[in-house]
């Protein structure tokens, strides 16, 4: 089989790869991009440019979430848009768009609030070559307490007016960046469609307080022992902004393409965005974390996974995953799962039995096996060491060893010991025959009512 | 006479250094990540202190290393010792369940040391002596076992004596551990917070069967915690030559002056091949001997020794001859070898003739002799523990075995109405 094609093709913008850098500091200027570029990204989103004078920008600015030891599982910034004049900007995008022509260039917008502001920008980026504009109606610091960003995002009217504002002289395609910080992501989604926009972009950056210094009692990032609330992204956010580019992807009332943003660090990470609608995926925490070069992982991942599943291109499996999801009511009542330990795999660790004492079912067993009669069984992978006359064996202690055994009547198949559990293959979810017919919640109201089933009663009901 | 060591205070410094040097910060949180936490843990299971494990862990990577101290001391207030001179590898660390996951267990001693260090930089004292009960305990005995117990005595608020026969205070866990395990200062420090609970430590008396009587006639109750002595010497033609040395007045030197003034064959042999024959031989060479040869009667799978101990002296350049029986030690005015007996394999049998392993110096390592039966019978309200009751383990054991004995003690002295 040929190596798969993994151009992209969103709004009618075409690029060599779906890997897009998000507007941010990555494609803050020329030299950033081109490195970009080289390195293998698809396309960008020009860091967002404003009318001068240009913004200024605060130091410190981002703060982290470190997670047991791993670094930057979140991330946060109070960055404003570009602090770079609009004429040194358009002059690195205008020779940018030479250099590279078949990769896929937006340069990101925030202006003031008027018709003539945008109008004004709007004409003077496309003047540059620049393949789309992106209206950024998303940063939730800073700009949107000079009403722009999210100001806008947050009111659908206003996404729908300052949209068509852009549209109305626009000769290219309009993304229109949203703003998790609202309730229901699908109402600026559907202003955005009212004012014919060609594509949305999601999620930008959630509120956030990354911390508080426990030394000085400032919240973090800080500046002069003060803080912001700042856009929060990084591997932490990608669930959030998952869902929100399948309630964009699946809304009949939209139906624009999207450029999926959120989190976005590895390959499986990008397939997930696309799988639930995503034409396009654009990275920023990972680029700053790590560098430009991550996109070869995130290629070689990408292409790989096409090759195993024989998909030949993009549109063979974008948005797959979209109808998947639905309303809690749609689900099935009678399925069911039941866990089941490896013995085998078993490395004695407890965590699955604790969690679902204290955490869910009260579903597992302990029982203390005396250590001569576990060793006289077979030992499964368990290590064992001979040192100075004495059997070490890993997971024993006190004289026995913990055997955890599914209680498979009371079990409710929540997952949780197989979330925790950390010995990959250990504790699968296992499908079980639960004696009802398929039936969703509807179905089931239905059903009662005709004395057709009885009530179901939670597993080890007595 | 032994000479003293050839080698220079810097060279010593540098071969005496710390086995495991400390964790910097990231080394330990990076090392506690590795933690998973487990339930009813194998690791406190299998430590005989019962150190909450995977709590000190998460306390060290959420960045309460003091918490971790407290953690750690409260169950075994010698905890910094037993960091870094603990059997790890077949107490917690070999019950650690990453060794399976990822044949590797998480460094708990070394996280141990990384906890109970941070305590000790900031000199802080997490405990308090208990309200005063008005009940009097003598302990014989300042090693581990004597102390530990001491200190849950004061916790528990009786009145404590130790009555300690050497010069300075710790047992063994003080003057018997390689230097490059616990070092003498180190050791010391650890004795400080018992005292500041009030624990009053007598050093240069040592009790008799008399004087035990007395102590039991003049306090509500006693604990004996008095060790072993030396190490066995074999009743071998030649075994008073000078140069035929025992295990222990080798080692102790180590820690009672500058390593400078140690002295050391320049060939050694070593006979046994237990953990202090280990000790014995690692010192050997640490102090300049140009060869060390440990001498066993049986084979590698044999020994008492623990597999690291085995590994260590062997990285250290440590000769080991198998199957040789100690025959006799020869030599005109000093020893000038050991003459040894091969045996079978299979039966220990004589296996040809004997030969002479040349030497400057031997030294007996053994296992210790048992003391405790000078002090005739306990009787009622003398309690014991550490070594001298279980003929020899660990650091580790004693401190439980001294802590076991406060809550005897106490139960008596609330029992008993005195
Ligand atoms: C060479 C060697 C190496 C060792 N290495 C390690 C190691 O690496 N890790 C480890 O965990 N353990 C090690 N051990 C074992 C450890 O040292 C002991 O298990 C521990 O010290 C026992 O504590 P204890 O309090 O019972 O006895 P001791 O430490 O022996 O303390 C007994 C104390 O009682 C005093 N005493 C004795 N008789 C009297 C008396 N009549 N009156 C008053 N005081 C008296 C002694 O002077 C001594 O201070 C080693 C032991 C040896 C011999
Ligand atoms: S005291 Fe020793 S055995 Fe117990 S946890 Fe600490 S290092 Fe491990």
């Amino acid at each position: 089989m040929s190596r798969p094609d993994i151009t992209a093709s969103i709004a009618g913008i075409r690029s060599p790869n779906p890997f897009w850098l998000a507007s941010a500091p990555p494609t803050n200027s020329a030299y950033q991009v081109r490195r970009a570029f080289e390195a293998g990204w698809g396309g960008v989103v020009w860091k967002t440019l404003g009318h001068d004078p240009a913004a200024v920008n605060v130091s410190s600015r981002y703060g982290a979430v470190d997670y047991d030891g791993r670094k930057m599982m979140g991330f946060n910034n109070i960055e404003l848009i570009t602090d770079r004049s609009l004429e040194d900007n358009l002059a690195e995008i205008r020779q940018i768009k030479r250099e590279f022509p078949n990769h896929a260039v937006l340069v990101s917008l925030m202006v003031e609030s008027t018709r003539e502001a945008w109008h004004d920008i709007v004409k003077r980026v496309e003047d540059t070559g620049a393949d789309g504009l992106e209206l950024n109606f998303g940063c939730p610091h800073g700009m949107s307490e000079r009403g722009m960003g999210s100001a806008v995002g947050q009111v659908p009217e206003y996404t729908c007016m300052v949209t068509e504002w852009a549209k109305e002289v626009a000769q290219t395609p309009v993304f229109v960046k949203l703003t998790p910080n609202v309730t229901d992501v699908r109402m600026p989604g559907r202003a955005a469609r009212r004012a014919n926009a060609d594509a949305i972009s999601l999620i930008n950056t959630i509120n956030s307080i990354m911390g508080v210094d426990l030394q000085t009692l400032a919240p973090r990032p800080q500046v002069a022992g003060r803080g912001s609330h700042g856009g929060y992204c990084g591997p932490a956010v990608k669930p959030i902004a998952l869902n929100m580019v399948q309630q964009i992807a699946s809304d009949p009332e939209i139906g624009l393409p999207v450029s999926g943003i959120g989190g976005i660090q590895t390959w499986q990470d990008a397939v997930e965005f696309m799988l639930l609608g995503a034409g396009s995926v654009q990275v920023c925490t990972a680029a700053m974390h790590y560098g430009f070069r991550i996109v070869e992982q995130l290629e070689s991942g990408l292409v790989n996974w096409m090759r195993e599943r024989g998909f030949s291109c993009l549109s063979d499996f974008v948005g797959a995953s979209v109808g998947r999801v639905g309303t809690w009511n749609e689900l099935d009542l009678s399925y069911k799962v039941v866990a089941d330990i490896e013995q085998d795999a078993c490395i004695h660790c407890g965590l699955c039995y604790i969690a679902c004492e204290d955490g869910a079912h009260q579903s597992i067993a302990r029982t203390e096996i005396p250590l001569a009669d576990f060793m006289a069984e077979p030992m499964g992978n368990t290590a064992v060491l001979e040192s100075g006359r004495l059997t070490v064996v890993a997971g024993a202690g006190a004289g026995y060893v913990n055997r955890y055994e599914i209680k498979k009547d009371s079990c409710v198949g929540c997952n949780l010991c197989s979330l925790v559990c950390p010995v990959s293959g250990c504790i699968s979810m296992q499908e079980a025959d639960s004696g009802l017919p398929s039936m969703n919640w509807g179905e089931y109201q239905a059903k009662l009512a005709t004395g057709e089933v009885e009530p179901i009663q939670p597993p080890g009901h007595a | 006479m032994i000479p003293k060591t050839r080698l220079s205070a810097e060279e010593l410094a540098v071969n005496f250094a710390d086995l495991h040097p400390a964790f910097s910060r990231d080394e330990a949180l990076a090392e506690a990540a590795r933690c998973l936490y487990c339930y009813d843990a194998p690791c406190t299971r299998s430590c005989p202190t019962g150190i909450d494990v995977p709590g000190f862990i998460q306390q060290i990577l959420h960045d309460n290393p003091l918490g971790a101290a407290e953690t750690i001391l409260d169950e075994n207030i010698f905890g910094g010792s037993c960091a870094r001179a603990c059997p790890t590898e077949v107490l917690c660390e070999g019950a650690c369940v990453d060794r399976t996951l990822l044949t590797d267990p998480v460094r708990i001693g070394r996280l141990q040391r990384f906890a109970t260090d941070a305590a000790a930089e900031k000199n802080i004292r997490f405990f308090e002596a208990g309200p005063d009960t008005g009940k009097q305990v003598a302990i014989v005995g300042g090693g581990p076992a004597g102390l530990s117990c001491a200190f849950h005595l004061r916790r528990l608020g009786h009145a404590v004596i130790v009555f300690e026969a050497r010069d300075v205070a710790g047992g063994l866990n003080t003057i018997g551990l390689s230097p490059y395990k616990v070092s003498t200062e180190f050791a010391l420090t650890e004795i400080e917070p018992i005292r500041d609970m009030g624990v009053e430590i007598r050093l240069g008396e040592t009790v008799d069967a008399d004087r035990l009587g007395a102590l039991r006639q003049s306090h509500d109750a006693v604990f004996v915690a008095v060790g072993l002595g030396p190490t066995k010497s074999l009743p071998l033609p030649g075994a008073d030559l000078p140069g035929v040395d025992e295990a222990l007045d080798f080692i102790f030197p180590a820690h009672l002056g500058p390593l400078v003034d140690c002295r050391v064959g320049d060939r050694v042999v070593v006979i046994g091949a237990g953990n202090t024959a280990i000790d014995v031989a690692t010192q050997a060479v640490r102090l300049g001997a140009s060869s060390v040869t440990i001498a066993y009667r049986r084979g590698p799978e044999d020994i008492s020794a623990f597999a690291y101990e085995y590994e260590l002296a062997r990285q250290d350049g440590v000769a080991f001859e198998w199957y040789v029986r100690p025959a006799a030690f020869v030599g005109t005015s000093t020893v000038e070898g050991v003459r040894v007996q091969p045996v079978h394999p299979d039966d220990l049998s004589d296996a040809g003739a004997t030969r002479i392993i040349p030497c400057d110096q031997a030294i007996m390592a053994l296992g210790q002799t048992p003391i405790v039966d000078r002090l005739g019978p306990l009787g009622e309200g003398v309690f014991s523990g550490g070594d001298c009751i279980s003929g020899g383990a660990e650091i580790v054991d004693a401190v439980q075995d001294g802590k076991v004995a406060a809550t005897e003690i106490d139960d008596y002295l609330k029992g008993s109405g005195r």
